[in-house]
């Protein structure tokens, strides 16, 4: 299968997942700078954590409108996985392609620290290889992460099982229900805050986050 | 030539929305020096346009217009306010 990154001004975590996908996950993997990411012919593609045209405005508005999102868009229409790390969830989420809105921290904080997860939804195209209610660790790093929803949302999110992931035991950033990641109604379109890229080697402080890059292959076998 | 007018946009949190801003402005700042007649702060973006329209009334809807199909706010989170600069 063959994956592509798209490269935004201001990408911090293009590289990171590269590494990861290529180096970690022995995968076909493609840098696309976003004016050239035009081809819908990918497997899969992940928009990366950063700050995407230097968060003018609000994060992820300016990327969610560059010429990218319409072979994302596309992508994500034909079902396949379409993941937003971190900033690239912010995209998602300004993209209309994900409900909700991430807004400043509570704290008003860059908080930066591994987290323990809990894996809510196991049949979405980045976490359909974990256990369900699996326990798991990744760092996240943001200062616009707090997901906010009002409560019909938040319900009917938690109704239709489009909670991907909470985070346990702390919410250091005030999020609507611990939720940190969420899915699309097909399931094939996520958002995460956490970062899976760097949790990728054991070197780095744990390797959790490669399930959710296996969760992706098997999602494309399938 | 049509005249130009200010258009201001404000986009803040809704009321549902927590502001921690606007929590620690009251706070630590209004309360803390005795401003007690303070009961809320609420903070926003503000954007400051220069509209060219034939009208006041056709600056402010076209400021609007592009405010929603731009998403310049989130509707989810954020309330909106466009209003003409006398």
């Amino acid at each position: 299968m063959k994956v592509a990154v798209v490269q935004f001004p201001g990408s911090t975590c293009d590289r990171d997942t590269l590494y990861a996908l290529r180096n970690v996950m022995k995968l076909e993997a493609d840098l696309v700078w976003h004016n050239h990411f035009t081809d819908d012919s990918y497997d899969a593609v992940i928009l990366p954590g950063g700050f995407s045209f230097g968060d003018h405005l609000r994060g992820g508005i300016i990327a969610a409108q560059s010429s990218a999102m319409g072979a994302v868009r596309k992508m994500a229409e034909d079902g396949k996985p379409v993941l937003g790390i971190c900033n690239g969830f912010q995209v998602l989420i300004e993209a209309g392609l994900l409900p909700g809105a991430l807004l400043p921290n509570s704290c008003l904080k860059f908080v930066c620290k591994w987290m323990n997860l809990e894996v809510e939804n196991n049949e979405s195209a980045f976490t359909c290889a974990f256990g369900k209610g699996a326990r798991i660790r990744m760092p996240i790093a943001h200062h616009e992460g707090r997901f906010f929803a009002e409560d019909e949302l938040l319900d009917q999110l938690a109704s239709e099982g489009r909670v991907v992931m909470t985070y346990c035991d702390e919410n250091p950033t005030g999020t609507s229900r611990a939720i940190t990641a969420i899915s699309n109604e097909k399931g094939n379109v996520v958002g995460m805050m956490p970062h899976p890229e760097r949790a990728s080697d054991v070197s780095l402080g744990g390797n959790d986050g490669l399930m959710v890059f296996k969760s992706m292959m098997r999602w494309v076998e399938c | 030539m049509e005249p130009v007018y200010s258009v201001e946009v404000i986009i803040s949190n809704k009321p549902q929305a927590r502001d921690p801003e606007a929590e620690t402005i009251v706070r630590d700042l209004i309360h803390k020096r005795g401003f007690d007649a303070v009961k809320e702060v609420r903070t926003g973006k503000l954007l400051a346009l220069k509209i060219q329209a034939a009208s006041e009334d056709e600056a402010q809807h076209k400021a609007a217009v592009m405010c929603n199909d731009l998403r310049l706010y989130n509707p989810v989170a954020h309330s909106l306010t466009v209003r003409v600069r006398k």
